[in-house]
């Protein structure tokens, strides 16, 4: 295309028109929970004494009626509204935080119900509708809590009352029950990284503490993310899910269910289809180490899984998958990939030769890693024949010089490694090219065979064949 | 990944050969070989023609050899499944006719359990679709058992499938297996998992309508109820737009005791998602209840929902306003409009959610026919322009592109004093896509408000925006002059728009002498021959000899564009000359350009 430099009117500039627009600055903003009709008239609250203020025998008495004041739960997206009890609520959360951490003697059996229901009241909550339709986490700033001064406090609460030395499970499993954990489970699409932090402590403490619900929350969990990965591609609190995932995991005794299978191969590998894989994909790498360490077998069905599922037009995903299977090379028996290294290397060799540059990159930088390299030289009959191609014509015609020197070393170590295999296979790669396309043009000859016959049986028989 | 075809095929299929000539060249594992070629874009483009292929081998060995092939390599490429599942479904003659149409089952039965959404939704589409070439017998034999299988699945994937699939073969079986197609998707809609109760949830009101009366009384409504009071609002939502499934086949008696508790329930849901979908589905829902429960359980629910405390939903109603007043009973649609209704709407004028207020304003203008004129210019009126100058220019746009209802009811002119600053304000809107959306509908304006009015207020906006400093308003404002001209005349174009173009053929800056280019092509053939070859021509001509290259090849350009308008005297004497001597530039795009204006106007 001719450009305007050639004219000498200094008016013409580049674009010929300044630009006008500028970007808004992005203003932060924060949301309160969906409190449906809570508002309404002011709330009022008779202030109590201090906890430390009455004697021993009256503590547990005031310590529940203060969790029944601390049920209250107010309005923060109107900042004007009910001051003095919001402060009044944030201090009395503040005094029973510290009164669970250094009381003892305080959680009579009339406790536990109280203290869940305080819980409940004030974080169960129907999520509100998140500001930007097309919330894009890597983007855009999430919508922070507005009530989070108490919420903070309540969470905080919860977890020293589960950490408390004299929290008994077995009371408090009347209370904390299925549903109670289903609650707490849709709270992690909270958009507040700070609540999902906290979420992830709470959730961690109930898995370890109640035998009873953890099979119940591991199926929740499923259901969460195949919901995620299959229907709304939306869930806020992935990474934090997989995060308890990987300890949980870790904690699995061998030899693995099959339930715990089926969750690896039908759960945590799809997880790497989603479009927003690289906000949880360090944890989901995590959990599928974890699984193949606790037992090798997996490998192969892992490694075949992750191949289906190979990104096709998204090179940053690409690369990811790459990280990913290094990690799993890196712990792979050797009987183990004896068993998988023809798709794998079928795959490595496309990568190679992919014309983003970074995808080749980190595919070449295997030859790097001292034991897949060891893998691929005991292996190197089976291997070299399936990358000969693409690392021959890459180095030839790359664009990228930085790719082909690395492709030169990938070809000096096979040398090294099989040189009469190298030869024979530098001096058939001619006759290969040859022998392909003469197959490529056979097919196209069927094809064509194919259609003509098509046409004819259609012209002999009008109407039988749908179109 | 693709299982290895026994060594047992290729003896059959030489076998075969004989009996039909043609197949002989065509050995099932050639072709199959192309069906599991490693390269998947191939594999891909081979089932695609899977037609061809079956053609090929004929609807015997397609029956005997492919469709067991296909059975045993159903793990593969989603893309492929998906294309796969897409090809059986119009293989019904493919395989010899309704008569042999079951031998599709396994292949597509298989496929309904894949995990990808998007391949077991196209397997149960194709399901559906070749259920109908099943005879009453074959859907008992075949089709039926296959709907059992997936319904008692293990995965979740095989039960929702299921869920589609009940409502075609119900009608058509005897009451046995009926009663077993009931108690099977009784049991899916208590599923353990959501994702099933969802797909039952959402196959409900489908599978109602193909149910007796007796039993949707029976069987239907307490599994909605059940399903609305789910503990999962997605479950609660999708049993929202059951309901009013539901509803349209209860007689008027029942309605009150059998949906309505359960509707009411939804509207007032403690999740935003629940009442949303209420809303949205608020005009479905008053056509289904009727004229009474409309007036005495909607009105009331439906100014909750314009008042709701989450935008979405509150956003979500006002869309329906219109629609909702459009469907009142008539008897008593003026009083409800007035005293329940528009004060609700009065508040969203003012609401604090621009989506809301934009929401509103594209169908507020609606309710202007519905309360006649008085009512309008009483009532309406001010609304309309409070929402005029509202600071979202969404609003603005959304009523300025509605005028036309309020023309026909009151007449333009009353808004016009409004209207002119509006309209200005979103001609120099910052954001390029505001002001493009108002450039649209300047032809319409321009109709409604008249010439007089148009080349007072609105004439100079329009010249303005040729000279935007964004590509596509200089383009849309080039086509927004021919819709001018087409409605004003070519003789008003060349009083008023040609002189203004034509000046900017000398303007210093070059982009807007390429503008003047742009509206000779847009406007030659709306103003004919006479304006183009007396007045555009000469500016092209002169401007052949521009200095920048861009000008000159688009010179080349608009030549070949006007040419058709011109006499072939005019081409041959005055356009070839140019032409010429463009394709003899230094720059090689002009040169491009000028012998593809001369080798398309054939003046070679």
């Amino acid at each position: 295309m001719s450009s305007a430099s050639t004219t000498p009117p200094s008016v013409d500039k580049v674009d010929g028109f300044s630009r006008k627009s500028v970007r808004k600055a992005k203003q932060k903003r924060s949301q309160s929970s969906s409190q449906f009709r809570s508002q309404g008239k002011p709330i009022e609250l008779t202030p109590l004494p201090l906890l430390k203020d009455v004697s021993a025998q009256e503590q547990p008495e005031l310590f529940l009626k203060k969790l029944q004041q601390c049920c209250a739960v107010f309005d923060f997206m109107d900042t004007l509204s009910d001051l003095k009890m919001k402060e009044y609520k944030r201090s009395t959360l503040n005094e029973l935080v510290d009164y669970v951490t250094v009381s003892r003697g305080y959680l009579t059996e009339q406790a536990y119900p109280e203290v869940v229901k305080m819980v409940s009241y004030n974080i169960f909550r129907t999520l509100p509708p998140s500001d930007s339709n097309e919330f894009d986490p890597e983007e855009d700033e999430p919508t922070l809590e507005a009530s989070w001064p108490h919420l903070q406090l309540v969470y905080e609460f919860f977890i020293r009352f589960l950490e408390s030395q004299e929290f008994q499970p077995s009371i408090a499993k009347k209370y904390i029950d299925q549903k109670f954990v289903l609650q707490l489970l849709e709270l992690f699409d909270s958009e507040d990284p700070r609540e999902r932090d906290y979420l992830k402590t709470v959730l961690h403490r109930i898995y370890g503490k109640f035998l009873g619900l953890r099979a119940f929350i591991r199926k929740q969990i499923n259901n969460i993310f195949l919901r995620f990965v299959y229907e709304t591609e939306h869930f806020n609190g992935v990474a934090e899910l997989l995060e308890i995932l990987g300890s949980i995991i870790n904690g699995f005794a061998l030899p693995l269910k099959a339930e715990h299978k089926q969750f690896l191969v039908k759960v945590l590998i799809p997880l790497h289809t989603v479009r927003s894989l690289s906000l949880f994909h360090a944890q989901l790498a995590y959990c599928i180490v974890q699984f193949l360490e606790k037992d090798p077998a997996l490998t192969e069905p892992v490694i075949r899984g992750l191949l289906k599922f190979w990104p096709k037009t998204c090179s940053q995903k690409e690369v990811m998958y790459l990280g990913e299977l290094e990690e799993i090379l890196d712990v792979i028996e050797p009987t183990q990939f004896v068993k998988i290294q023809e798709p794998l290397f079928k795959q490595i060799s496309k990568c190679v030769s992919s014309p983003h540059f970074q995808v080749a990159e980190r595919a070449l930088y295997y030859w790097n890693n001292e034991y897949i390299m060891s893998l691929i030289e005991e292996n190197s009959n089976v291997i070299l024949p399936i990358m000969f191609t693409s690392l021959y014509r890459i180095s030839k015609e790359h664009w990228n010089p930085a790719i082909v020197a690395l492709v030169y070393n990938v070809l000096k170590a096979f040398m090294e490694m099989n040189s009469t295999l190298f030869d024979e296979l530098t001096s058939t790669y001619k006759s290969d090219r040859q022998r392909e396309k003469k197959k490529e043009k056979e097919r196209e000859e069927l094809w064509k065979r194919l259609e003509d016959l098509e046409l004819k049986r259609s012209l002999q028989s009008d109407g039988i064949i749908p179109t | 990944n693709i299982k290895e075809i026994g060594p047992g095929v290729e003896p059959l299929a030489s076998k075969m050969a004989g009996a039909d000539s043609d197949d002989s060249l065509y050995p099932i594992a050639v072709l199959i070989d192309e069906l599991r070629n490693e390269d998947v874009q191939l594999r891909l483009n081979s089932i695609k023609k899977l037609s061809t292929i079956a053609l090929a081998l004929g609807v015997e060995r397609t029956r005997t050899e492919l469709l067991p092939f296909l059975t045993d390599t159903i793990y593969d490429e989603d893309e492929v499944l998906l294309a796969l599942a897409e090809q059986l479904g119009n293989f019904t003659m493919l395989v010899g006719g309704p008569e042999y149409v079951h031998c599709l089952l396994p292949p597509l039965e298989s496929l309904a359990t894949v995990e990808e959404t998007v391949v077991r939704d196209k397997a149960v589409e194709s399901l559906r679709k070749i259920s109908h070439e099943h005879s009453p017998v074959d859907l008992e034999v075949h089709f039926e058992p296959l709907v059992k299988r997936l319904a008692s699945g293990d995965w979740f994937t095989s039960r929702t499938s299921a869920c589609g699939l009940f409502s075609v073969c119900y009608p058509r079986v005897s009451s046995t297996v009926k009663a077993e197609i009931r108690q099977h998707f009784r049991t899916l809609c208590s599923d353990d998992t959501p994702m099933v109760r969802r797909a039952a949830a959402s196959k409900l009101g489908e599978f109602a309508k193909v149910l007796e009366l007796e039993y949707v009384k029976s069987d239907i409504i307490s599994l909605f109820t059940a399903l609305a009071s789910d503990e999962q609002d997605s479950v609660r939502l999708l049993a929202v737009e059951a309901g009013v499934s539901i509803a349209t086949l209860l007689p008027q008696e029942d309605l009150e005791a059998l949906v309505m508790p359960t509707l009411r329930q939804a509207a007032e849901d403690k999740s935003w998602r629940v009442r949303y979908m209420v809303a949205d589905k608020f005009s479905d829902l008053q056509k289904a209840v009727g004229p009474e429960i409309t007036k005495n359980d909607l009105v009331p629910a439906f100014q909750n929902l314009l008042k709701d405390c989450e935008a979405e939903v509150r956003a979500a109603a006002a869309n329906k306003v219109k629609e909702f007043c459009e469907n009142l009973p008539e008897d008593s649609r003026e009083t409800i409009i007035m005293t329940h209704i528009l004060p609700c709407v009065k508040e969203l004028v003012s609401d604090t959610n621009q989506h809301v207020k934009s929401a509103l304003a594209s169908v507020i203008m609606g309710l202007s026919t519905i309360l006649g004129k008085d009512n309008t210019i009483e009532h309406l009126l001010p609304l309309f322009l409070a929402q005029l100058k509202d600071e979202c220019p969404e609003v603005r746009l959304n009523i300025i592109s509605n005028l036309d209802c309020v023309n026909e009811v009151i007449g333009i002119r009353q808004l016009s004093q409004s209207l002119l600053p509006a309209i200005v304000e979103l001609a120099e809107d910052a954001k390029w896509r505001v002001r493009l959306a108002i450039i649209e509908y300047m032809p319409l304006l321009a109709g409604q408000l008249g010439v007089e009015f148009f080349d007072e207020k609105l004439n100079s906006l329009c010249m303005a925006w040729l000279v935007d400093h964004v590509y596509a308003i200089r383009e849309a404002a080039t086509c927004n002059l021919m819709k001018l001209v087409e409605k004003f005349g070519a003789e008003w174009a060349q009083n008023t728009i040609v002189p203004k173009v034509l000046g900017m053929a000398n303007d210093p800056n070059y982009l807007h002498r390429m503008t003047t280019l742009f509206c000779i092509n847009a406007l030659s053939e709306v103003c004919g021959q006479e304006i183009t070859t007396k007045h555009m021509l000469p500016v092209v001509f002169k401007m052949s000899n521009d200095q920048v290259a861009n000008v000159r090849f688009n010179v080349a350009k608009s030549l070949q564009k006007i040419g058709p308008v011109l006499d072939s005297n005019c081409l041959q004497t005055e356009v070839k000359p140019v032409l010429e001597k463009l394709a003899s530039d230094q720059d090689m795009d002009v040169k491009y350009f000028a012998q593809e204006a001369i080798s398309v106007l054939s003046l070679a």
